[in-house]
């Protein structure tokens, strides 16, 4: 290498040693939450290998479970996106399920009379886009207090997601309320008029979407000056300021974004799957992708690994928890010991424990001392 | 006067951390009734010593002596109830609590606060260093130098009879320097002993009785009293010289603060310098809450080839007139105009495309971003900008090509382009930070507190640069510091600010350091 790279003042941790880590960062969580629910089957009474075995099996290796699990990463792709975008922004967008469910009652309602009018690609491209508009429109309050009045938008964002939530339940129930149904749903879009298939499947094409977005998120931030700035952002809000970045427009902007694409989760999901979107209809996506993201380290890479993961178990485990009789919230609580094990290796780094990461820790402690002795 | 006893005594102490030998057989004694001084460049190993002795870390080898007692210090607690007090470098006081609660902190035993005991401590501390404090002042009230005061009575209360005081006078005006000199005095005379770190030698000669040198972490040598009674300044400083940095003395002979013993070098006076670059008629800038802003019309101008200076103690209007010229708080009133445009509505950016730069004191807090990588933060205030950005896209090969050129032009000592700015040193990022606002021909350059911390060699780096920023007649500067000898060295003209009023502004002429002194304490402050 040149020669800055000769004046090392303490050494990197050995490559290998950092991608075994970050794996094991990634990976251990959930290693650990698979044992614990392991033990808490076998305390009920039921086979946990079994189980496992069911989970994979349909789930992962059988056609339609394998097509199920495909089916169901698109809307959660795209949703992590929009989460990573706001994230790395360092701003808190915890009101996703409301911009979704937002967009999700605008696409279904609008759907059913635009698809018969217009042209079949240009309606659905159309209500992509009204998904996306709706889910950016509905960070517009927390974005502009957060900009302009610095209001945490931690607070502000679960409850316009709150008002969200009833809001699409009344949209349902009022302007887009269908009369040839007897619960409370939009109008159906036809079966032939939603998102197509990939040719020798029947997976819709919400997945290539989805894959095309995490492409273009990740090029946005390593490659542009716009990924920089809201890097910067999240990085030091006050280093942002002092280097001359418009941080209000970067605050709205990268809100926009997030909440753009959790509505184009949604229109994937109804233009996909459903057709129409029933009053009562909740996924609530939201929360369980808190966590994938975040044991991705908001690394648009691992996430889509981390997403088919939760896919499959959420796919097989279904009919895993229906084989050995138990309520489907079983899944929720492996969700639960994941989180779970993600603070407590969090914090067992903190505590240096693990060969690979004392040795980083060892590079850190040298640094502050380094840095002691100003 | 004989050998006084010790009153602490470190035999052969080493400390490493994973992959640093932060101390290496380091054996020191210091006597009670003197105050002895500790010099070394940074990373030395100053601080470890000290945090040694004062309970912080634990030494690996090497026994500590208190009293001539062999003691073992674990904790804090451990080293005060030892009397060994420690007043860090910057103020471990609570802002918002009284003088007499900050005091009452701490002293843990019983439920009951001692609040007679600590009234009664105070007077008769107060007394001792002859100083006035008022215990029901917030502390957040009083200036830098009543703190640290309060923070030496606090030590004196706990019952230290060795004070540890790091880089105590780095943020005091002349006068409150020579008052802590007249504190020591009183303090030694009572019998403590006092271990003074500091990174100026002029003062280490001033006010210190002998002067021992680490370097690299071992005791590179100990200067007694009858050399420093008996030497001439030349000499000390060509012992010192040797000591820091043998076989390189005669290359950093330029070192300002080595320099600085046969005085400050001034600058020469420059004939009628060239027109006004920066411009500030009447402006007001409102200090945050519970900070002294500009508060008074203030009119100051920077010509083009001219360093002026902005001399007073810290928390008294820098910070708002730094961030209200550099864009990051708005004027009140008045006008700020740069090479004749008036740029008061402009926003941070628009300024530093029009050629202002704002070398920021806060480095770590917003002079960089720590996680994003060296190579990143020395683009960070042209994101956007060709060569490096063409339609948004980053264009990696020709920031690392700008980056390289950088760390090589400055020294900055990186492992690599990629390494968390973070991750860095002091000095380190303040190369960073200089070298990123020096780099596309800056028309007027605001610096706050730009040698601030750093070691002999970075701070005459910086001295330097300032230099010949302005030497082609093209660029002004605006120097905002605390220390008054770097003022005189680097400025022309030089402005005092006291609470938040422009006291004058002095001509950089032989007797202007009495005159900037009387201007800042004429200001009212401590």
């Amino acid at each position: 290498m040149s020669e800055p790279e000769t004046r090392v003042a303490s050494p990197p941790p050995a490559a290998s040693v950092k991608v075994l880590s970050g794996v094991w960062r990634g990976l251990g969580p959930i290693v650990y939450a698979l044992v614990a629910g392991g033990v808490l089957l076998l305390l009920m009474g039921r086979d946990p290998i079994g189980f496992y075995a069911t989970t994979i099996e349909s789930g992962l290796l059988s056609q339609t479970g394998l097509e199920q699990s495909i089916i169901r990463m698109a809307p959660l792709l795209l949703m992590s996106a929009g989460l990573i975008v706001a994230f790395q922004a360092g701003l808190w967008n915890i009101g996703g399920d409301g911009q979704f469910l937002i967009a999700a009652a605008v696409v279904a309602g609008l759907g059913a009379p635009l698809v018969g009018v217009l042209p079949y690609s240009l309606a659905l491209a159309l209500l992509c886009v009204i998904g996306f508009v709706a889910g950016a429109a509905w960070t517009i309050v927390p974005s502009v207090l957060k900009a302009w009045y610095g209001v945490n938008e931690i607070i502000t964002t679960l409850m316009v997601g709150f008002i969200g939530i009833r809001l699409a339940n009344l949209l349902i129930k009022g302007p887009f309320l269908s009369d040839r149904s007897l619960v409370p749903q939009t109008d159906v879009i036809p079966f032939k008029y939603l998102l197509p298939y990939l040719p020798g499947t029947r997976i819709h094409l919400g997945i290539v979407v989805a894959l095309a977005v995490l492409a273009a998120v990740h090029y946005m931030q390593t490659r542009t000056s716009y990924g920089l700035s809201l890097r910067m952002l999240g990085a030091s809000p006050k280093a942002a300021a002092h280097a001359g970045l418009d941080v209000k427009r970067d605050i709205v902007t990268a809100f926009g974004l997030s909440g753009g694409l959790i509505g184009l989760a949604a229109a994937v999901e109804v233009l996909g799957v459903w057709g129409y979107v029933r009053a009562d209809w909740n996924p609530a996506f939201g929360l369980t992708l808190f966590a994938l993201v975040f044991l991705a380290r908001l690394n648009v890479k691992l996430v889509i690994p981390l997403v088919g993961f939760f896919a499959v178990l959420s796919i097989g485990g279904h009919e895993a928890a229906r084989r050995a009789g138990l309520p489907n919230d079983f899944l929720l609580l492996l969700i639960g010991l994941i989180l779970f094990f993600m603070v407590f290796t969090e914090w067992a780094r903190t505590k240096g424990w693990t060969a690979g990461m004392r040795l980083r820790a060892a590079g850190r402690t040298s640094q502050r001392e380094a840095a002691l002795d100003e | 006067m004989g050998e006084a006893p010790a009153a602490v005594e470190l035999r052969g102490i080493s400390k490493s951390f994973p992959g640093v030998l932060a101390n290496d057989e380091v054996s020191l004694v210091v006597r009670r009734g003197e105050v002895h001084c500790l010099l070394g460049e940074n990373g030395a190993g100053k601080s470890t010593l000290m945090n040694v002795l004062a309970g912080v870390h634990r030494p690996d080898e090497g026994e500590i002596r208190v009293a001539g007692r062999r003691v073992t210090i674990g904790c804090p607690r451990d080293a005060i109830d030892l009397g060994i007090g420690m007043v860090h470098q910057h103020s471990s006081l609570i802002a918002v609590f009284t003088v007499l609660e900050n005091l009452l902190l701490g002293r843990g035993e019983g439920l009951r606060l001692k609040t007679g005991e600590a009234l009664a401590a105070l007077e008769e501390f107060s007394a001792l260093l002859g100083v006035a404090v008022d215990p029901w002042v917030q502390v957040g009230r009083l200036s830098l130098g009543e703190q640290q005061q309060l923070e030496i009575i606090r030590a004196l209360w706990r019952g230290s009879r060795v004070l540890i005081l790091d880089e105590p006078t780095s943020m005091l005006t002349p006068k409150g320097v020579e008052d802590l000199q007249r504190v020591l005095a009183q303090l030694t005379r009572q019998g403590l002993a006092v271990i003074f770190i500091t990174h100026k030698l002029r003062e280490a000669f001033d006010i210190g009785d002998r002067v021992s040198v680490l370097r690299r972490g071992r005791l590179a040598g100990t200067i007694d009293e009858a050399t420093m009674r008996g030497g001439t300044f030349a000499e000390l400083k060509q012992m010192v010289v040797e000591l820091m940095f043998p076989g390189e003395a005669a290359r950093l002979a330029r070192v300002a603060e080595i320099r600085g013993f046969e005085g400050p070098a001034r600058r020469s006076r420059r004939p009628a310098a060239g027109p006004p670059l920066l411009e500030l008629s009447d402006v007001l800038i409102p200090g945050a809450r519970g900070e002294v802003g500009i508060d008074e019309p203030l009119s100051l101008a920077v010509h083009a080839g001219e360093v002026v200076g902005v001399a007073g103690v810290d928390g008294n209007g820098q910070r708002p007139l730094a961030e209200g010229i550099a864009g990051q708080r708005r004027a009140a009133a008045g006008d700020i105009r740069l090479a004749g445009t008036t740029v008061r509505a402009l926003s941070i950016g628009a300024r530093q495309r029009l050629g202002l730069r704002y070398v920021t004191d806060d480095r770590l807090g917003e002079g960089v971003a720590p996680p994003l990588s060296v190579a990143l933060n020395l683009v960070s205030k042209r994101i956007g900008a060709p060569p490096f950005w063409v339609h948004g896209r980053t264009k990696k090969a020709a920031i690392e090509r700008h980056a390289r050129a950088l760390v090589e032009e400055y020294d900055i000592m990186t492992p690599t382009l990629d390494t968390p700015a973070g991750s860095l040193s002091g000095g380190t990022l303040q190369k960073i930070v200089v070298a990123r606002e020096l780099s596309f021909s800056p028309k007027v350059v605001v610096f706050n507190k730009p040698t601030h911390g750093l070691d002999v060699k970075t701070t005459a780096m910086v001295r330097d640069r300032i230099g010949r920023l302005v030497e082609g007649g093209e660029a002004g500067a605006l120097v905002i510091s605390t220390d008054l000898e770097e003022l005189l060295e680097l400025c022309d003209r030089v402005a005092v600010l006291s609470r938040g009023r422009l006291m004058g502004v002095v001509e950089n002429v032989p007797g202007a350091e009495q005159e900037i002194g009387a201007l800042m304490i004429g200001g009212g402050d401590e």
